[in-house]
C-alpha cells in the first residue's frame, strides 16, 4: 500500500500497529510464563507474571486514547478505519487474556503446597493455546489470512482437548479424593487456558476483518474459509 | 446491486471529448431513483464532466462531443427531438456558488414556473412559492421578506434559495455540483440535512470534493479516476471496504 499523503496519520497508524504487537508480546510471555510457573511450581515466575499484568493493562489505556483520538482526528475510512476498529477490540481480547495468565498464577501461587499432580494433558493443551495466540499475532503483524485461519481452526482441537482433561481430571479426583486441590487447579488451569484460545480465535477473526472487510465470526471454520477465498457471500 | 430498486437515470457507454481529448473513457452507471449518489475523485477525473453530461450541461461547449447513453426513466435525453430547457425542468442543476437571480426572493422562485406557464401569478403562485420554499428549509427564514432580494441572504440561505428554485419546476432529479463547498460548517449541515430530506421526492446526484460530505450524505459513491468509473457501491461499502486498491487509496488519503 502506498504512504499516506499525511505523514502524520501514516506514523500513529505504525505506531498503532507496534504498540499492538508489544502488548501481544507481553501477553504471549504472560501465559508462557504462567505455565511455566504451574509446571515448575515456580512461585517467583507466577509473581512475574502477576507484577508484568500492570504493563499490558498500561498498553491497553494508551492504545485506546491512541485509537479514540485517531476516529477524532482523522475520520479513518477503508483499511484505515478496518485497521482501528480491529484495534479497538483486539486490545480488549489481549487485556482479558492477560488477565487470565494472571489468574493461572494466582492459582499457582494459592497452591504452592499442592501443586499438580497429572500435568501431560494440561501440558499439550497450554502448547496448543500458546500456538493459537503466537498465530494470531503474527496473523496481526504480517496481515496473514492463512495463520489466521490456522488459530480458528486449531480451536477445535483446544476445546476437545479441555473436555477431555476435565474428564480425566474428574476421573481422578474421584478415585482419589486427597487429589481434589490439585485437581481444583488444574480445572482453573484448563478453563483459563481454554478462554485465552477463544480470545486468540477473537483476534484471528477481527484480522480477518481489517484485512478483508468480511465478517467471519459466529460462521464455522468451513463457512469462513469459504467466504475468504470468495466462493461464498458473507449472506 | 438489489435488482428490486429503480433506475432514474441509466448511463451506457458514455464517451466525451473536448476537441481531440477524450475525458471520459465510456461510463456505465445506474442512478437509482430516490437516493443521493455522491461522485468522487481528485480534481480531473471527470467528475463534473459527467455529472454535467446529465443535463446537457455541455452542449454549448465549443468541440464538445458526447456519444453513448443517458436515460432518463428509459428515454433518451440526447435524442434528437428533445427540448433541452424541458428536459432541465426535468433535471436541475445547483452550482458551486450560491448564484440567486439578482431579484426578489419571491421571484427567484416564481420566475421558471411562470415562463414555463406551470402556474398563473396569484395565489396558486404564492403557494408555490411557500411550497418550494418550505421544501428547501428556508421559508421561516425569508417568509417576512420574500420582497427583498435574494442577494442579500447569507450564502448557505442563498444555496438553499436555490435549491428551492430548482425544486419550483418539479424536477426529477437534482444535480449539485459542489453545493457546499463555499459553505460553512453549519450551512454544510444544513444542505447536508435538506437532501436527506429531498431524497424522498427526488433522485439527488452530488459531486463533492470533501469525502466526508459523501460519506455523510450520500447513499451510494461512484469514484472516478482520470475518465473512468472505478467503483460504484453503497456508500457504506466504499467507506468501510472498497473492493478496488485505487479506491481505497482515495479515500484513506494515500492518493498522488
Amino acid at each position: 500500500m502506498p504512504e499516506h499523503t499525511l505523514k502524520r496519520f501514516e506514523d500513529e497508524l505504525t505506531s498503532l500497529k507496534e504498540k499492538i504487537l508489544a502488548m501481544g508480546g507481553l501477553v504471549e510471555k504472560a501465559v508462557r510464563r504462567s505455565m511455566k510457573s504451574v509446571l515448575q511450581v515456580d512461585t517467583s515466575k507466577a509473581q512475574k507474571v502477576i507484577d508484568r499484568d500492570r504493563a499490558i493493562n498500561a498498553l491497553e489505556v494508551e492504545i485506546d486514547e491512541m485509537t479514540r483520538s485517531m476516529l477524532a482526528l482523522r475520520q479513518p475510512a477503508a483499511g484505515d478505519l478496518r485497521l482501528i476498529i480491529a484495534t479497538i477490540k483486539i486490545v480488549t481480547d489481549l487485556e482479558r487474556s492477560g488477565d487470565l495468565a494472571e489468574g493461572i498464577a494466582e492459582a499457582v501461587l494459592q497452591s504452592e503446597e499442592n501443586p499438580l499432580t497429572h500435568t501431560s494433558t494440561i501440558e499439550t493443551l497450554a502448547d496448543l493455546v500458546i500456538r493459537q495466540v503466537k498465530d494470531a499475532l503474527d496473523a496481526f503483524a504480517r496481515s496473514d489470512l492463512d495463520a489466521a485461519l490456522k488459530c480458528i481452526e486449531r480451536d477445535k482441537k483446544v476445546n476437545k482437548l479441555y473436555k477431555a482433561m476435565q474428564r480425566e481430571n474428574l476421573t481422578y479426583m474421584l478415585e482419589d479424593p486427597r487429589q481434589i486441590t490439585a485437581g481444583l487447579l488444574a480445572s482453573t488451569i484448563g478453563k483459563n487456558l481454554e478462554r485465552i484460545g477463544d480470545h486468540a480465535v477473537n483476534i484471528a477473526e477481527m484480522v480477518i476483518y481489517m484485512v478483508k472487510g468480511h465478517d467471519v465470526r459466529h460462521v464455522d471454520h468451513k463457512t469462513a474459509a469459504a467466504i475468504l477465498s470468495g466462493e461464498l457471500d458473507e449472506d | 446491486m438489489a435488482t428490486d430498486m429503480k433506475n432514474k437515470l441509466t448511463i451506457r457507454g458514455l464517451k466525451l471529448w473536448y476537441g481531440d481529448f477524450e475525458a471520459l473513457h465510456g461510463i456505465d452507471l445506474d442512478i437509482l431513483a430516490g437516493k443521493v449518489t455522491a461522485f468522487i475523485g481528485p480534481s480531473g477525473c471527470g467528475k463534473s464532466t459527467f455529472l454535467r453530461c446529465l443535463n446537457r450541461m455541455n452542449d454549448r461547449i465549443a468541440g464538445c462531443r458526447v456519444e453513448g447513453d443517458v436515460l432518463l426513466e428509459g428515454n433518451d435525453i440526447y435524442a434528437p427531438d428533445v427540448d433541452v430547457v424541458q428536459l432541465r425542468t426535468h433535471i436541475g442543476m445547483v452550482f458551486q456558488k450560491p448564484n440567486p437571480f439578482p431579484k426578489s426572493i419571491y421571484e427567484n422562485i416564481a420566475y421558471a414556473p411562470r415562463i414555463h406557464g406551470m402556474v398563473q401569478d396569484g395565489p396558486d403562485m404564492d403557494e408555490l412559492v411557500e411550497t418550494a420554499l418550505r421544501k428547501a428549509s428556508i421559508w421561516d427564514e425569508v417568509k417576512d421578506k420574500l420582497q427583498q432580494p435574494g442577494t442579500a441572504l447569507s450564502g448557505g440561505q442563498q444555496q438553499r434559495l436555490c435549491i428551492a428554485r430548482t425544486i419550483a419546476v418539479q424536477p426529477d432529479v437534482i444535480l449539485m455540483d459542489e453545493p457546499c463547498s463555499a459553505l460553512d460548517p453549519i450551512a454544510t449541515a444544513k444542505i447536508e440535512e435538506l437532501m436527506d430530506e429531498l431524497k424522498q421526492e427526488y433522485t439527488i446526484v452530488i459531486v463533492t470534493h470533501n469525502m466526508q460530505q459523501a460519506a455523510r450524505a450520500s447513499d451510494y459513491t461512484a469514484y472516478f479516476y482520470l475518465g473512468d468509473l472505478i467503483e460504484y457501491g453503497e456508500t457504506s461499502q466504499i467507506f468501510t471496504a472498497p473492493s478496488n486498491q485505487r479506491t481505497e487509496d482515495y479515500i484513506t488519503g494515500r492518493f498522488g
